[in-house]
């Protein structure tokens, strides 16, 4: 009953409600949305909370600055902040520089093999970064990597006597890495905003006689600039944000970034004061980009919105098919053929570096991994009980929260949706810090357990859980759970049998994202695991620091089946929507 | 004097009921039968996977009703792990390798180890057990340098490790790292004493490529990625060399580290039965026989020959490690080398 709710808040001015809900006599959503409300708090601010307090404590528990002092000052902190700083902001340039041409070649011209080339991409965008890592030791370690032992072979020269062809330990090489597996994110964007451009201006442009790489210059250009930046951006924190990558390929070289730095800080005894300070200005950095990313793409006024725009008139490309598939070609054989190429190779030999010979081939890493090595079984059950509880729990979480905000029916749907949004602008190594600072004292103890890195998973996935929910939602009309309430159901069946079955596919996509994302996650589990609760992402961390390359690919290729098994499904869910 | 006996033996039974459980040494029928109980044996090892695997098998093999889950890292990894479980309440960890002997002097002094002496361990020679029964020395390593016979030739390989400063070896240099490898840290406190810092400052101007542990030294040469190495596991190296990898051992004319890698119980294990059969079973001259054939260890078992074709102890010159006056120091060797080499 409105007149019974307490006076505060109807004083706050509780948000406008669509009619028909207005018009119930009692909204139980209302104390439902509270507790949703309270429970994301919890999730997401009380590991923040424990971050900024921990920050400002010494070990005594009274206040201090020393912690920020020493990250400002020591060389050690502010030179892993500057390489962090020049590689992300690299690694932006690079993904705009190839991802800008891919995006406009696939959308704008005749480029043959396009469907082939999409597939591609969405490989590289699934693919775990820190897979592509091991995979470029492999290639492109500078003596035994394989390109450049074809390089010393191909020119007659002698490792270690000429320069290699590259040098993959090194900040360059990380920076090249990264990009391989970051710049889908900025093809996205281009590829969708192009979409979203109608293709007249184009024309226009061409009718004049503009030549066809003026008009891209002149007329497309400027119109996907919104999506060009704030694809940068993008790109810019999730290489900010990766742990794996620098810490296979950089810290060999001796080269630290913010995250290797981070978990350096907690090798035991862990100096959590100091790991919260260091943390915080990586979180703040990436609110503060994410803040320009949502104030660009919300100025795209510019270009028109409307729908997708009417089928453009593709660009014939001629002879220039040649460099255009050769870009493509470079990045797609740098990020999926040669390292998938490299993995299946190092799986079935010996001696990954040897020639290919038939008296190098052998079954053994598959037994070893699968037959004799006692952590398998642990970290597939646990990755893989991790896995469907995130999934699960998150898609039902999301699926509530999207509902309580879409519908704007209750109190509090903007909060709700800024709690599910927020963990986007949280590194998933900053969340492990907060997480691990919040429960591992009492009152909740959970260091040690499953449960505190299915906190982590879920927390750290219901930004893209949220939104996928939220688009299917909002493409459901509110009319049609209108018209079964006017014919008596309630609230909860106009839900299961109405709106259910119309975001079902959406369920199924939310669900199979969030299982992806959580077994591949590595940042936040690797501050968070104890023995019994590792993951497979871990136990390839670990096998990595023994070189034991052979058991490695294995792991990587299992992981990447059932990646791709799973992103099929997605696909075929999708269609049958569409058709 | 009857009365005086029956009041000591009501003293002792006193005492057990206090200190809990008492256990007895050998694997008796009663002790496996609660083991067996307990399911399995979780064992935190430093020494290689593969290696820790076939002892793993082998046990599998002989008490069918036991699992052995091996958790394997680098030493100070090891010791860390257990240090951040001990102070969470996390006791996961029954029976502990780490080749920083070290650990097993901190690990006592905080009364964290339970006191068992494994039958076999009565006839190991004095120094390589402790006095009053917390650990033993399951397995001895070499910390040795080595080459790659196909990118260097015998008489241009270097002789100890102060030739690895030539410059002819800028940039083909590979190491392990102290702050992850007991191994290296011991091999690299003894380096410290021998050669001092002032050596490894000059090494960390060479372009040595850093690895963590000193199971991935040798593998690193016999890829190929490396020329030299400057320290890694001799057992590793003997792997590559019976897998025909184009590897040789040098043992440095300054002196090699001798690292010795005791086994303990933890006092707070979850599965104590298991914990000492295990135990047992790692120090049986049939174990013993088996890591050093199979997984190229020194054995300290009288009954356990070297296999052939192995340099006998004998004639190596040995530095021998000196875990008490290493403890002190650890946290200053790790930080002063980090900042030579990074992490």
């Amino acid at each position: 009953m409105e007149r019974d709710k307490p006076a505060w808040l109807k004083a706050t001015g509780a948000p406008r409600r669509p009619l028909v809900s207005r018009a119930r006599s009692f909204d139980p959503t209302t104390p439902l949305s509270l507790a949703f409300v309270l429970l994301l708090a919890t999730l997401v601010l009380l590991p923040m909370f424990w971050l900024v307090v921990t920050s400002f404590r010494n070990d005594a528990g009274r206040f201090t600055l020393d912690q920020y002092r020493q990250f400002f000052t020591d060389a050690s902190f502010l030179k892993p902040l500057v390489t962090t700083l020049w590689t992300s902001a690299t690694v932006g340039v690079l993904c705009v520089a190839v991802a800008a041409p891919m995006g406009w070649l696939v959308a704008r011209t005749d480029l043959p093999g396009k469907r082939l080339l999409r597939i591609l991409i969405l490989a590289s965008f699934v693919t775990p970064p820190f897979l592509g890592a091991f995979a470029w030791v492999l290639l492109g370690g500078p003596n035994a990597g394989l390109i450049n032992q074809w390089y010393y072979a191909l020119f007659g020269l002698k490792a270690f006597e000429a320069a290699p062809l590259l040098n993959i330990f090194s900040a360059g090489g990380m920076v090249f890495v990264m990009m391989l597996y970051t710049f889908p994110y900025v093809f996205t964007f281009v590829a969708n905003g192009l979409d979203l451009v109608p293709g007249e201006l184009e024309e226009a442009s061409a009718i004049l006689g503009m030549p066809a790489w003026r008009t891209a210059l002149d007329v497309t250009l400027p119109l996907v600039t919104p999506a060009l930046l704030a694809g940068y951006l993008v790109a810019f924190l999730q290489s900010m944000t990766l742990f794996g990558t620098p810490a296979i390929l950089a810290l060999p070289a001796g080269i630290d970034t913010m995250t290797t730095k981070i978990w350096s800080l907690f090798q035991f005894p862990p100096r959590l004061g100091l790991a919260a300070a260091v943390s915080l200005p990586l979180l703040a950095i990436t609110v503060v980009l994410l803040k320009a990313q949502s104030t660009i793409m919300g100025r795209r006024g510019y270009a028109v919105i409307g729908g997708k725009a009417t089928a453009t008139r593709l660009l014939r490309l001629g002879a220039w098919k040649v460099p255009a598939l050769a870009l493509f070609a470079f990045v797609l054989g740098c990020s999926i053929v040669l390292p998938y190429g490299v993995l299946l190779r190092t799986a079935f030999v010996k001696n990954w570096s040897g020639p290919m010979g038939f008296e190098n081939l052998t079954l053994e890493n598959w037994r070893f991994v699968f037959l004799e090595f006692s952590q398998t079984r642990l970290a597939l059950q646990n990755t893989f009980e991790l896995g469907l509880a995130a999934a699960t729990v998150g898609t039902v979480l999301v699926t509530v929260v999207a509902y309580l905000s879409v519908r704007r029916a209750v109190w509090g749907h903007r909060l709700l949706s800024f709690l599910a949004t927020a963990p986007v602008a949280i590194p998933g190594i900053v969340l492990a810090v907060g997480l691990f600072l919040s429960y591992t004292h009492p009152p909740l103890v959970l260091y040690g357990t499953l449960a505190i890195i299915f906190l982590a998973y879920v927390t750290k996935e219901l930004p893209v859980g949220y939104q996928q929910i939220g688009a299917a939602l909002k493409a459901v009309h509110p009319e049609l759970e209108d018209a079964s309430r006017i014919f008596g159901a309630t609230r909860l069946r106009a839900l299961v049998d109405i709106t259910g079955p119309l975001i079902r596919s959406g369920l199924v996509t939310t669900w199979i994202l969030i299982f992806i994302g959580s077994i591949r996650e590595l940042s936040a589990t690797i501050l968070l695991f104890t023995a019994r609760t590792k993951t497979v992402s871990v136990t390839m961390f670990d096998l990595r620091e023994s070189n034991d390359w052979g058991p490695i690919a294995v792991l990587s290729i299992t992981m990447l089946a059932i990646t791709f098994a799973l992103v099929s499904l997605i696909d075929r869910f999708t269609h049958r929507r569409i058709a | 004097m009857k009365r005086l006996i029956a009041a000591f033996l009501f003293a002792m039974a006193a005492m057990l009921a206090v200190a809990g459980t008492a256990y007895a040494q050998e694997t008796t029928s009663e002790m496996l039968a609660a083991a067996s109980k307990e399911g399995k044996v979780v064992w935190y090892t430093s020494v290689d996977v593969k290696v820790a695997e076939v002892v793993a098998k082998a046990f599998r093999a002989q008490y069918p009703a036991l699992e052995v889950d091996v958790e394997r890292a680098g030493s100070e990894r090891v010791f860390q792990r257990i240090s951040q479980e001990y102070s969470s309440a996390i006791h996961n960890v029954d029976v502990v390798n780490s080749s920083d002997a070290s650990h097993f002097l901190y690990w006592k002094q905080q009364k964290w180890l339970a006191p068992h002496t494994p039958p076999d361990v009565m006839r190991f020679p004095a120094q390589f057990k402790d006095p009053e029964g917390y650990f033993a020395t399951w397995r001895a390593t070499l910390s040795v340098m080595g080459y790659n016979t196909k990118l260097v030739d015998a008489k241009d390989a270097p002789t100890g490790y102060v030739d690895l400063l030539d410059p002819k070896w800028k940039g083909k240099l590979v190491k392990s790292h102290p702050g992850y490898s007991g191994t290296s840290l011991t091999g690299t406190f003894a380096i410290i004493k021998l050669l001092g810092w002032d050596y490894l400052e000059k090494l960390s101007k060479q372009g040595v490529l850093q690895l963590q542990s000193t199971t991935a030294t040798p593998k690193s040469i016999a890829s190929g990625e490396r020329v030299v190495m400057v320290d890694g596991n001799e057992y590793n190296m003997f792997i590559e060399i019976d897998a025909k990898s184009p590897v040789k051992i040098v043992y440095p004319k300054e002196g090699t580290p001798f690292v010795t890698s005791p086994s303990a119980i933890f006092a707070e294990a979850p599965h104590p039965n298991a914990a000492r059969v295990f135990e047992n079973f790692l120090f049986t001259a049939k174990i013993q026989q088996l890591t050093a054939s199979e997984g190229g260890t020194r054995s300290l078992h009288p009954d356990v020959k070297d296999p052939p074709g192995r340099t006998p102890l004998s004639t190596i010159k040995l530095l021998p490690d000196d875990p008490a006056a290493m403890l002190p120091q650890i946290a200053d060797i790790k930080k002063r080398y980090t900042a030579l080499f990074g992490n």
